[in-house]
């Protein structure tokens, strides 16, 4: 008979503990962070100004580097990987952060800012504001009416589709729901998927909810859900999703098991003839196809909100609670809202937009004009549920439910049920 | 021993005899010891019961992770969430269970297989040994990512040779199967490490063993199951223990196909969403922390005391 030898026994011990233990690490880690020990030092105006960059992939991590040097200022750059920029923004706000850091509007912007982890630039603000449009400095304003945010560039939601295939089959652009669903209808007796859709990510499909609740209920209730102020077992939101249910089987097969990229290759090769996702579809067309695509804007549901909102998350930049160099930091924010900066910064980048009212759209492609007009003409900009609420709302609780309803349609009053209890944790948190 | 008389402590010559027995170490002794011993002590203390203590109490909290705004107390609020409204928590343990279950039954006893046959010295032994041992070495996101080539709806090479192109199968999108798919891909890489584990105790087993049942008449599969497998018995443990934590510490493979989401949620995935990332629900993911915890522990005692009472005996 072979016995165990003690230390073996001990060793896989050992490692079983470890195992165990591994998996209560995370939260330790998080509160052994220490606090910020250089609060209330801001204010030097010398040295370099430091940026924390979320422009990670190649061609804007290069083309930020280009404006920020023509920007003239010292400016070190920090560049972090997009996902983990985003995810550790908590703990590296209340670590020592760069001067100016890389975020989004909205919700997002505000969450930091009541936490006073970014500093106000109220005063930046009474300079470039004659150059953005209200619903710009909607977006860039804090809960306490203060500006926090700078923006720099965007782009629109839509329902995308490629002019060739429109104009062969004789499609017309659908201006209300009803036309919609005539259109999808027809699309499907063609043979084609109508509208090509890729949920295994999880978000893209927020923009179809976004979209159908700010037709059916307006702006500002959709806000207001957003920010967990109404019950998601309201009738109202029910019918959102009693809306999309109707669509649904126009949907190409398997929502869940592809990537938005994989969906968007299907639109390019003229599998699917429509597509609800915003304007970075463009990166999955080749120069050629570029041409051949084209969006309009998501149908209206009611007389009364028309087609008022757009969907179009805003990029840009912030201030962390105390900045080193804090004049040279306004400074390069004050330049980074210019036209100059932005133009140059849109280059490299066809699918997006400039920020700043006052930009030159003569070198845009027809897409980036037709997106100009979109935003210039609308009374409400949208940041994506994503960003418009709770990130621990969004991540935790509306991916998953969305794939629910996406696999299984017909039980809509038990998801709001379930999604309203979780809100309602969330939110009273 | 050679210390006996420690019977009578009232007596001083014992006394004396003991601290003259501790003056035998010398200084330069005690601080290696104290290193020694204190080291590993410090670091178990500090990256084990550190963690693992504040995890069970951040778990009694409401935190978003903010300095400035301490942890609110809640009680078992936590708990009762997650039991009640937290629609992915028990899927993710069903997964949990599963995956053990798959491993332990399916994937482990087929790389037990493996070994044996490739313990009777088939011709190309080397070979085969290095083509199952090969994804080992592989880690289990790369695994995810390979899955996912093999997988995909609309790309995969599977659906390709299956042939289907009007309805393909969405191996990857349907949460009824999307778990099983990547349990297969995790079984390709459990079933090399557990076929080299026990090809390593097959060569550790004696062969007179084998001749010595032969002789008595024993057939292949008697000899097999009453002599020869008894003797991997220290093998056996480690295939265990490596087995449940395999199947508890489950995250990587699925966290790169979908980020663990419908269908393939796992408890480790729930708690790296609560508490990594933006969300910082500190307090709630250390509460499912700790549900994987108190399983991992339940597993850990019962194995002790499995190996205590078999010591005993």
């Amino acid at each position: 008979m072979v016995t165990v030898p003690p230390t073996t026994r001990r060793t896989v011990l050992r490692g079983a503990g470890l195992g165990a233990a591994a998996f209560a690490v995370p939260a330790a880690l998080v509160a052994c962070e220490k606090p910020d020990s250089g609060t209330g030092a801001g204010g030097g105006d010398t040295g370099p100004v430091t940026f924390g960059s979320n422009y990670s992939d190649a061609v804007p991590k290069k083309a930020l580097a280009e404006v920020l040097t023509a920007s003239g200022q010292d400016v070190k750059v920090n560049t972090i990987d997009h996902n983990t920029f985003q995810e550790n923004l908590t703990r590296y706000l209340q670590g020592t952060p760069d001067d100016v850091f890389t975020w989004f509007a909205g919700y997002r912007m505000q969450y930091f800012a009541a936490q006073g982890l970014a500093h106000e630039i109220s005063d930046v603000w009474s300079e470039i504001g004659a150059n953005f449009s209200d619903a710009f400095k909607a977006a860039s304003t804090g809960a306490d009416g203060k500006q926090y945010f700078v923006p720099f560039y965007l782009y629109p939601w839509a329902v995308f589709y490629r002019k060739s295939v429109f104009d062969a089959k004789g499609y017309q652009i659908p201006k209300t729901w009803d036309d919609y669903k005539a259109l999808l209808a027809k699309v499907k007796a063609d043979g084609m998927a109508p509208l090509a859709i890729g949920n295994k990510d999880g978000w893209p499909a927020m923009g179809t909810f976004d979209y159908i609740n700010m037709r059916l209920n307006g702006y500002d209730f959709h806000i207001n859900l957003m920010a967990g102020k109404e019950s998601w077992e309201d009738a109202k939101v029910k019918q959102v999703f009693q809306l999309w249910g109707e669509i649904l089987p126009y949907y190409q097969a398997g929502a869940n098991g592809r990537t938005w990229q994989e969906a968007a290759q299907t639109l390019v090769q003229k599998k699917t003839a429509m597509y609800v996702l915003g304007m970075f579809v463009g990166q999955q067309f080749s120069d050629a196809d570029r041409a051949d695509l084209d969006y309009f804007p998501f149908p209206q549901i009611t007389e009364a909100n028309a087609q008022d909102s757009v969907e179009a998350p805003i990029d840009g930049f912030m201030l962390s609670k105390a900045p080193k160099n804090l004049a040279g930091a306004n400074k390069l924010l004050k330049y980074l809202a210019g036209t100059q900066a932005q133009q140059a910064y849109l280059k490299s980048d066809p699918n997006n937009i400039a920020t700043n009212s006052t930009a030159d759209t003569s070198t845009y492609s027809p897409l980036q004009k037709k997106a100009a007009e979109l935003i210039g003409g609308a009374k409400h900009i949208s940041q994506f549920l994503d960003r418009d609420t709770s990130p621990a709302f969004a991540s935790t609780v509306m991916i998953p439910s969305l794939q629910t309803f996406l696999n299984k349609p017909n039980d809509v009053d038990g998801l709001c049920k379930s999604i309203q209890a979780q809100a309602k944790r969330i939110f009273t948190q | 021993m050679t210390l006996t008389p420690t019977r009578a402590p009232a007596s001083p010559a014992p006394a004396r005899a003991r601290r003259r027995r501790i003056r035998r170490f010398t200084r330069s002794d005690i601080v290696v010891v104290a290193l020694l011993l204190g080291a590993p002590v410090l670091l178990d203390v500090l990256l084990i019961w550190g963690p693992t203590l504040a995890s069970i109490g951040l778990s009694f909290s409401s935190w978003n992770g903010l300095l400035n705004n301490p942890p609110d107390w809640v009680g078992f609020r936590n708990y009762q969430e997650i039991f009640t409204s937290y629609p992915p928590f028990w899927p993710a343990l069903r997964h949990n269970v599963l995956w053990l279950l798959f491993l332990g039954l399916v994937a482990t006893p087929f790389g037990l297989l493996l070994a044996v046959l490739l313990d009777r010295q088939v011709r190309f032994t080397r070979f085969y040994q290095t083509v199952f041992y090969l994804p080992v070495v592989l880690s289990l996101a790369i695994v995810g990512f390979i899955a996912q080539l093999f997988y995909s709806r609309d790309y995969g090479i599977v659906n390709s040779i299956l042939g289907n192109q009007d309805n393909p199968i969405d191996w990857m999108g349907n949460p009824r199967i999307n778990l099983w798919a990547v349990l297969v891909a995790v079984g390709w890489r459990h079933v090399g490490y557990m076929m080299l584990l026990y090809l390593a105790g097959l060569k550790a087993v004696d062969p007179e063993l084998r001749e010595a049942a032969a002789i008595d008449g024993a057939n292949e599969v008697q000899s097999f199951f009453r002599v020869v497998f008894p003797t991997l018995r220290p093998v056996n443990v480690i295939v265990l223990v490596i087995t449940v934590i395999e199947a508890l510490r489950a995250f990587d493979v699925v966290y790169a196909i979908n980020r663990g989401r419908n269908g393939l949620e796992l408890l480790s995935v729930l708690v790296t969403d609560n508490i990594v990332g933006e969300a910082s629900l500190i307090g709630y993911g250390s509460a499912i922390a700790v549900v994987m915890l108190l399983i991992s522990v339940g597993f850990i005692v019962t194995y002790l005391t499995q190996v205590m009472r078999e010591d005993r005996g």
